[in-house]
């Protein structure tokens, strides 16, 4: 049906994409595994990063991966404030409440955003987003490539923060046990917004990767926050390893299955994936449940 | 016994006396789209609110009874009403089966509520790539006005007419509550185990919920149809509707059976006055409906409703002992 | 009336229960007594069908139930309570406990009727209208028995009914259930109120790391050497009985 190099091509582009996604599950995951809550609004957080990443851009002449750092501090700090401020103590603690908070932020998001940006859908150029890179006979593209190194970095160094540093092993011992951590002095509130500054920090990291390869408009999180699900569940909820693992999956998933059934229904193989893991085996595929 | 339905009664009758005080065509227009939305937040509110299972994903119903009404009129010819009936009725069989999936999976919570998601997203997407639905071009009813085509002339009629459904959604939540299953629901959303342990089928319960649940969000979803006569996928399967139900039946206050109605006025009420003060600013009046729903969360988790009570009973409990000093 | 034959319970390489039987005969209080981590609340939530057992069976009026979900059970006339009080929080107490006589009345008149009496019947009829999260731990307690009440079991299944009650709140509860066996309904209680025990049963079943090791009167049960060095480490009835030869 189609020749090797096309089917070659594909699977390594949809690698080469499934390690942003695996990013932006990253950030969902680490929340999932230490507050146990699902992050509705992380999809929204996406697309307030995308346009940060747009305005640097376009306003300010910054390139996307130069603005990397600065972002990655502004959004900690956001994600912090959201979780401190208003996620915290909105939901009284109950995991319900928190389903429904973290929806109500994810549409006032959204909804700025488009009050602010309207519909359009904006791309930025660089000089760089037509290059490709020759491995054999594959062609890849550049931006696709450093993204792939820059999420692999990312999820090397998150895993360094949690297992070496006193915050990280605060952040294990929060996810672990609540109570005995609060009892040792961990400031769990404190933990919890840190916690979800990191997810909102990844997601910076991922929105500076991804301006070069695609477009921003107010609805775009969306699309990304349920392949970020599926990732984060069939890697099993909380676990590092399975969103990376999850993460190439679906790129590649998505990848073929747009070769083969054309785009429109590509999407359809993801969430059908999604759905057939949550009815038979919830704890996911690779991770157990942490 | 007659008493418990009073409230409903009253403000059933104060919505159909609107078109006898109000005759400009937005404000009518604005009534029945509340309604509609009342009707399918109902059904959100049945299982959600009352049983405690959160769908984001009520699009997949209210969808369905839309295209089913929408394709046996169009493509089959067959009579409105008719269509209509049809149309609940795979409504309720969809929701029964995405029910009887997740429920038995053993799927609560945030799983539940990203499944039910992922299920309205399906159907979005296949709704928006095969044929019988008008793919991605819609599916447009043909103007034919007659009562037996669910068309009328003035928007009176059709206020009506929504109104009656929206009555009718009234009073089986409000037997639902008084009844056997209804105790067993909130039951349910309390204390599953304690409920088993009481003799409540924990899943037949869930998947009786989900079936009127369902079959009333597809009511709406009908009444839509014939209101507006177009649909397109990301209109009946949209995210949007999941959360218009939701949000209308959080913010009325979830698991009351007047909950949806007064949510939704609240709400749309809500979103109007923050557009006419921003202007045409597109997505203002969601960004309020976000805030909104935090708010409610946050400090009012019996809703509009809820919070009016509370205020009631505060004040009768007030005077009498005022008097006394 | 309830037969358990050789339940053995196990979680991956944890044995939590190892060929535990028991039998309660109609018409009597039998306990289930042993040391904390036995294995107690295991074999209950087997019985009453919460979990299905790595090996056994559990019969009921003559009846194999080894699989039958809990709320078949239910109807068939066992009703558990939870050593962990599990109240509808949302409620208050009259609902609470209709959702018990919905099991045998399905007008909501009839089982709200029903769910008012066994209020009274427990001492909780002043309180119907309280919700159910504001009660005492004494009254949750008697929520949690009144709804149990309320489905007209055959069978009672108390877990810990009394643990965490002062003794005065004891001695108003013992006399509660005396009269709902004196009613017909057949009794089986986990207690670690001895006291109770003593009063109440006719018949006790010691359970210790998973094994009935074992049982008869209450007065002759406490005695054997076994369950003192069960409750209290090996050596320990030795050690009684030469304190008590020495005192004489």
């Amino acid at each position: 049906m189609y020749s090797l190099p096309i089917v070659l091509e594909a699977t390594l582009n949809g690698l080469l994409t499934g390690a942003i996604y695996a990013l932006v599950a990253l950030g969902l995951t680490l929340v999932y595994g230490v507050l146990h809550i699902i992050n509705f609004a992380h999809g929204a957080f996406l697309t307030a990063a995308m346009f940060a990443v747009w305005m640097a851009v376009t306003f300010l002449g910054v390139d996307p991966y130069v603005a990397i750092p600065f972002l990655t501090i502004v959004f900690f700090a956001i994600g912090y404030g959201a979780q401190r401020f208003v996620i915290g103590p909105a939901s009284h603690g109950d995991d319900g409440n928190i389903l429904l908070v973290t929806l109500g932020l994810s549409i006032v998001i959204e909804n700025i955003l488009l009050a602010v940006f309207r519909a359009d859908t904006r791309t930025i150029t660089t000089d760089y987003a037509f290059e490709v890179v020759e491995i054999g006979p594959l062609l890849i593209s550049q931006a696709r490539l450093y993204g792939f190194l820059a999420a692999v970095v990312v999820s090397g160094l998150l895993w360094g923060l949690l297992t070496r540093t006193d915050t990280g092993k605060a952040i294990r011992a929060v996810a672990k046990e609540k109570l005995g951590a609060s009892l040792v002095g961990i400031d769990v509130r404190h933990i919890y917004a840190v916690t979800f500054g990191l997810g909102c920090a990844t997601l910076a990291v991922a929105a500076c990767l991804l301006m070069p390869i695609f477009y921003v408009n107010p609805r775009v999180g969306q699309a990304f926050v349920l392949v970020a699900f599926t990732i984060v569940v069939l890697g099993g909820m909380g676990s590092i390893p399975g969103a990376l693992a999850g993460g190439l999956f679906i790129g590649v998933v998505e990848s073929l299955t747009g070769l083969f059934f054309g785009d429109s229904l590509g999407q359809i193989g993801i969430f059908i994936i999604f759905i057939l893991v949550l009815l038979l085996r919830p704890s996911g595929l690779f991770g157990a449940r942490a | 016994m007659m008493r418990t339905y009073l409230p409903i009664l009253a403000i059933v009758g104060l919505i159909a006396a609107i078109p006898f005080a109000v005759t400009s065509n937005t404000a009518l227009n604005f009534v029945v789209f509340v309604l509609i939305i009342a009707l399918g937040a109902q059904g959100w509110n049945l299982l959600g609110g009352v049983g405690g299972q959160f769908s984001f994903g009520h699009a997949a119903f209210f969808g369905t009874g839309a295209y089913v009404s929408a394709i046996l009129q169009v493509r089959y010819g067959l009579n409105a009403w008719i269509a209509m009936a049809a149309g609940i009725l795979l409504g309720a069989a969809v929701a029964w089966g995405i029910g009887f999936l997740s429920f038995r999976a053993g799927l609560r919570g945030s799983y539940f509520a990203l499944v039910t998601l992922a299920f309205a997203e399906v159907l979005r997407i296949l709704a928006n790539a095969v044929p019988i639905t008008g793919g991605a071009a819609g599916l447009l009813l043909k103007l034919d006005i007659g009562v037996l085509n669910l068309q009328f002339a003035s928007r009176a009629a059709f206020l009506w007419l929504a109104l009656g459904c929206v009555a009718a959604g009234l009073v089986l939540c409000r037997w639902i509550m008084d009844s056997r299953f209804g105790a067993q629901l909130v039951a349910v959303r309390e204390n599953e185990d304690a409920a088993r342990a009481l003799g409540v089928d924990v899943l037949a319960v869930k998947l009786k919920a989900i079936t009127v649940s369902g079959a009333l969000t597809a009511a709406a979803g009908c009444l839509y149809l014939q209101y507006f006569l177009y649909l397109d996928a990301n209109i009946a399967y949209g995210v949007w509707i999941s959360i218009e139900v939701l949000l209308a039946a959080m913010v009325g206050g979830r698991g009351l059976v007047l909950g949806p109605l007064v949510g939704a006025f609240t709400l749309h009420g809500l979103g109007d006055l923050t557009k006419q003060f921003a202007g045409g600013i597109p997505g203002i009046d969601l960004a309020a409906y976000g805030t909104v729903l935090i708010l409610v969360v946050a400090f009012a988790p019996g809703g509009v409703l809820g919070l009016l009570t509370r205020l009631w009973t505060r004040r009768a409990a007030a005077q009498p002992a005022g008097g006394r000093a | 009336m309830l037969d358990v034959q050789d339940i053995t319970m196990r979680f991956g390489g944890l044995v939590a229960v190892s060929g535990a039987s028991l039998s309660v005969p109609k018409g009597a209080i039998v306990g289930l007594i042993g040391p904390n981590g036995a294995g107690k609340t295991t074999l209950f939530t087997i019985i009453a069908g919460f979990q299905a057992p790595s090996a056994g069976r559990v019969a009921f009026g003559g009846q194999d139930i080894t699989g039958k979900p809990a709320h078949i059970r239910a109807r068939l006339g066992i009703a558990r309570t939870f050593q962990i009080v599990q109240p509808f929080a949302g409620l208050n107490v009259r609902e609470n406990i209709a959702v018990g006589a919905y099991l045998r009345h399905a007008r909501r008149a009839d089982a709200h009727a029903r769910a008012e009496e066994v209020a009274r019947r427990v001492g909780l009829g002043v309180d119907l209208d309280k919700p159910a999260a504001s009660l005492t731990v004494a009254g949750r307690k008697r929520l949690e028995l009144a709804r149990a009440l309320a489905t007209e079991p055959l069978l009672l299944l108390l877990d810990e009914v009394l643990a965490g009650l002062n003794p005065s709140e004891i001695r108003d509860i013992i006399p509660v259930i005396q009269a709902i066996r004196d009613d017909g309904v057949t009794i089986l209680m986990i207690e670690h109120v001895m006291q109770a025990v003593m009063n109440l049963c006719s018949h006790v079943h010691v359970l210790a790391r998973g094994r009935m090791i074992a049982q008869g009167a209450p007065r002759d049960v406490c005695a054997d050497p076994a369950v003192i060095e069960a409750y209290l480490g090996k050596g320990a009835a030795g050690r009684i009985e030469a304190g008590e030869a020495s005192d004489a």
